[in-house]
C-alpha cells in the first residue's frame, strides 16, 4: 500500500515538474512575445509595425501580460487544477475544445497501432526464439535492424509517397471523408479506418521489430528455465510448451514496456500526424509551434506528459497483479 | 604504447572483429569524409533557374535538381556537414553529462544518488521529441552548437543511469578495494580504474546517441519551425513536402527521395556499427544476432 501511495506521489511530482518547466521556458522567450507576433503578422499580412502590434495585442489577451510571472504561474496552475487549459489566440477557441476534438483521433490510432504491433511482434518473437537458426529468425532480425535505422517520419513519408500519392490507394489527408456526415453508420466508420490506415501502418512497421526482439530475448531466458526442461522431459507437445509454458511467462515482462512504447509513439505522433495531416494531438502540437500559439503548446504538452505518466503509473500498479514474480520482488 | 596502437586496440580491432560493425564503420567513415571533404570539392550554386526545375538524375546532376533548378547532390553534400556536426556535438554533450551524473551518483551514493536519480527519472518520463521541438522553436536557434545543446539535454538520462549501475557493481570488485587500500586518490580510481571498464559501453552509446540526435534534429528541421540553411536534409524534406509540393509531381520525386535515402543510409551505418560493437564487447548479449 505504501508503495502505491509513493508511486502516485512520484507521478504527481513528475507532472508538476514538467508543467512548471514548460511554463517558465515559454514565458522566458528572449524578446517580447507580442513583438515576435507582430513581426510575424507584418510578414504574413503586410501590415505596418504599429498595426501589427495592435492586432497581436488583441490576439494575446491574457498572455504575456505585465503582471509578475509568479502570479501568472499560480493562475495557470489553478486553472489546470480546475481542468481549464487556457484560450488559444490563433485558433480562437479554448484549448479544451482543441483537446476534445483532437484526442479521440490520437487515442484511436495509437491504441490500434499498439495492439497490432504488440501482438504481431510477440508472435514473431516467440516463433524465432524457438527455432534460433531458422530463416525466419534472420529475416526478422534484419527487418528489426532496418526499421530501427528508419526514423518514424521517414517511414510515414515513404508510405505517403508510395500508397497515397503514386498508387492513390489511400487518402492524402484528414481523419474521415469530409463529404460524409459524422455518425455511426458503415460508410462513415469505413472512412475513419481508411483514413487512419497509413498513420497506423507507419507506427506498426516501426514497432514490430522492437517487440519481436524483446519477446525473443525474454523467451530465450525462459527457455533456460528448469520447468521448461521438465515439461520437455515429460513429453509434452512442443506447441503446448511454447504457448502455455514459455509464451505466457515471456510475455508478462513485456507489459512493463508498453508504457514506454506508448510514450515513444506519443512523441512520434507530432511528426507522423503532420505528414498525414491527421488532426490529432501531435498535429495540433506541431501546428501550434508553427503559429507560436503558446497556450496551445503548453496545454497539449501538459496532456502528453499526463498521458505518459498515467500510462507508466497504470503499468506499475497493474503489473504485480498479473505477474506473481514481480509481486515477490516488491515485497 | 604509441597513440596509433592505442587507437588500433581500443577502436579498430573491436570493429574489425565483427562483420556488421565493419559494414557500419565503412558507411560511417564514408559519411564523415563526405561532411569534411565533400563541400570543398562539390561547389554549391544556389542561383534559381526555373527552366531547370525537377530534372531527373543525369551525369551533370547525379540526383537531379530541386524546385528552383539547383543541383540536389550538391545540397546533400553541403547539408551533411551540418547534420553530422549537430549530431556529433549533441552526442558529445549528452555523453559528458551522462558520465558526470552517472559517476557521481554511483561513486558517492547515498543522498546525492537519490537526488540525482529522481531528476534522471523525471527526464526519462518526459517524452523528448515534443519538448525538444518546443524549445528549439521558441528560442529560434540557428547555430549548430546551441541546437545540439537543446537536443542533448533530453538524451543523457538513460545512459547516466546505466553508468551508475555499472559503477555500483564495479565498486564492489576486488581491484577497486585494492586501490582504496593502497591509498590511491579518488581521481586515480575514477579515471584510471573505473573509466576504462565502462569505456566500451560509452563508445556504443555514443554511436546510438549520434543516431538519436540525427533523427531528432532532422525531425525538428522537417517541421520547419527553426530557421536553418536550405541544404540541411530536414529542411530539404520540409521544402519537398510542404513548401514546393515536390512529392506530388512525378518529376519532383528525386528531390524528395534524395534526403530520405541519405538519412536511412547514414542511420543504417550507425545501427550496424553500434550493434556490431555490442556483439564484440558483450558476447552474452545476443539481442541483435
Amino acid at each position: 500500500m505504501l508503495r502505491v501511495i509513493k508511486r502516485i506521489a512520484y507521478s504527481l511530482v513528475t507532472i508538476f515538474a514538467a508543467t512548471t518547466l514548460m511554463f517558465y521556458l515559454l514565458h522566458n522567450i528572449p524578446g517580447d512575445v507580442i513583438d515576435l507576433w507582430a513581426y510575424q503578422l507584418m510578414e504574413e499580412m503586410g501590415l505596418r509595425y504599429e498595426d501589427a502590434r495592435q492586432v497581436a495585442m488583441v490576439m494575446y489577451v491574457g498572455y504575456g501580460e505585465d503582471r509578475p510571472l509568479h502570479i501568472q504561474y499560480i493562475e495557470y496552475i489553478s486553472n489546470l487544477l480546475r481542468g481549464y487549459l487556457g484560450f488559444s489566440p490563433t485558433f480562437r477557441v479554448s484549448v479544451n475544445d482543441i483537446v476534445l476534438k483532437a484526442l479521440p483521433w490520437t487515442l484511436f490510432v495509437l491504441s490500434v497501432a499498439l495492439i497490432l504491433s504488440f501482438s504481431i511482434g510477440v508472435i514473431l518473437g516467440l516463433a524465432i526464439s524457438w527455432r534460433r537458426k531458422g530463416i525466419l529468425g534472420q529475416v526478422v532480425v534484419a527487418y528489426a535492424a532496418f526499421t530501427d535505422a528508419m526514423p518514424d517520419f521517414v517511414t510515414a513519408l515513404l508510405l505517403m509517397i508510395i500508397f497515397a500519392i503514386n498508387l492513390r490507394l489511400f487518402p492524402l489527408k484528414g481523419a474521415y471523408n469530409p463529404t460524409l456526415e459524422p455518425g455511426l453508420y458503415p460508410a462513415f466508420i469505413f472512412s475513419i479506418f481508411y483514413h487512419a490506415a497509413l498513420p497506423i501502418f507507419s507506427y506498426v512497421i516501426e514497432h514490430i521489430g522492437y517487440w519481436a526482439l524483446m519477446m525473443k530475448g525474454s523467451a530465450a531466458s525462459v527457455l533456460e528455465e528448469d520447468f521448461v526442461k521438465s515439461a520437455e522431459a515429460r513429453g509434452l507437445p512442443d506447441k503446448r510448451i511454447m504457448t502455455a509454458y514459455v509464451g505466457r511467462n515471456a510475455v508478462l515482462p513485456l507489459v512493463a514496456s508498453l508504457a514506454i512504447q506508448l510514450g515513444t509513439m506519443l512523441g512520434g505522433s507530432t511528426l507522423i500526424e503532420t505528414v498525414f495531416s491527421y488532426p490529432g494531438i501531435g498535429y495540433f502540437f506541431a501546428e501550434s509551434i508553427g503559429r507560436r500559439d503558446y497556450p496551445v503548446m503548453q496545454g497539449l504538452f501538459f496532456l502528453i506528459i499526463l498521458g505518459v505518466v498515467l500510462a507508466n503509473l497504470a503499468v506499475d500498479l497493474i503489473y504485480p497483479l498479473i505477474d506473481p514474480r514481480a509481486r515477490r520482488e516488491v515485497s | 604504447m604509441s597513440f596509433l596502437t592505442k587507437v588500433y586496440y581500443s577502436f579498430l580491432r573491436p570493429i574489425l572483429a565483427s562483420k556488421r560493425a565493419t559494414i557500419g564503420f565503412i558507411i560511417t567513415i564514408g559519411f564523415i569524409l563526405m561532411a569534411i571533404i565533400g563541400p570543398e570539392i562539390v561547389p554549391l550554386d544556389l542561383t534559381t533557374r526555373y527552366e531547370l526545375r525537377f530534372q531527373p538524375p543525369s551525369l551533370e546532376h547525379p540526383l537531379g535538381t530541386d524546385f528552383a533548378g539547383r543541383d540536389t547532390f550538391a545540397q546533400i553534400v553541403h547539408g551533411s556537414r551540418e547534420v553530422l556536426l549537430i549530431a556529433f556535438l549533441a552526442a558529445l554533450y549528452a555523453i559528458l553529462i551522462a558520465i558526470s551524473v552517472g559517476m557521481t551518483s554511483g561513486y558517492i551514493g547515498g543522498k546525492v544518488d537519490l537526488a540525482l536519480m529522481s531528476i534522471v527519472d523525471i527526464f526519462l518520463t518526459i517524452p523528448n521529441f515534443p519538448i525538444m521541438l518546443a524549445i528549439a522553436a521558441t528560442f529560434r536557434v540557428s547555430d549548430p552548437a546551441s541546437f545540439a545543446a537543446i537536443i542533448s539535454i533530453w538524451m543523457w538520462a538513460g545512459l547516466s543511469r546505466a553508468i551508475r549501475a555499472e559503477i555500483m557493481s564495479l565498486k564492489q570488485k576486488e581491484f577497486i578495494e585494492a586501490s582504496k587500500v593502497l591509498g590511491m586518490s579518488n581521481f586515480h580510481i575514477i579515471f584510471r580504474e573505473l573509466m576504462p571498464n565502462v569505456f566500451p559501453y560509452i563508445l556504443i552509446n555514443f554511436i546510438t546517441m549520434i543516431r538519436a540526435a540525427i533523427t531528432a534534429s532532422v525531425g525538428i528541421m522537417f517541421l520547419g519551425v527553426v530557421p536553418f540553411k536550405i541544404t540541411h536534409w530536414g529542411v530539404m524534406l520540409n521544402l519537398a513536402l510542404f513548401q514546393s509540393g515536390a512529392i506530388y509531381f512525378k518529376e519532383g520525386i528525386y528531390y524528395a527521395l534524395s534526403p530520405l535515402i541519405f538519412i536511412v543510409l547514414l542511420e543504417f551505418g550507425a545501427v550496424n556499427l553500434s550493434h556490431g560493437l555490442e556483439e564484440v564487447f558483450n558476447p552474452r548479449l545476443k539481442t541483435y544476432e
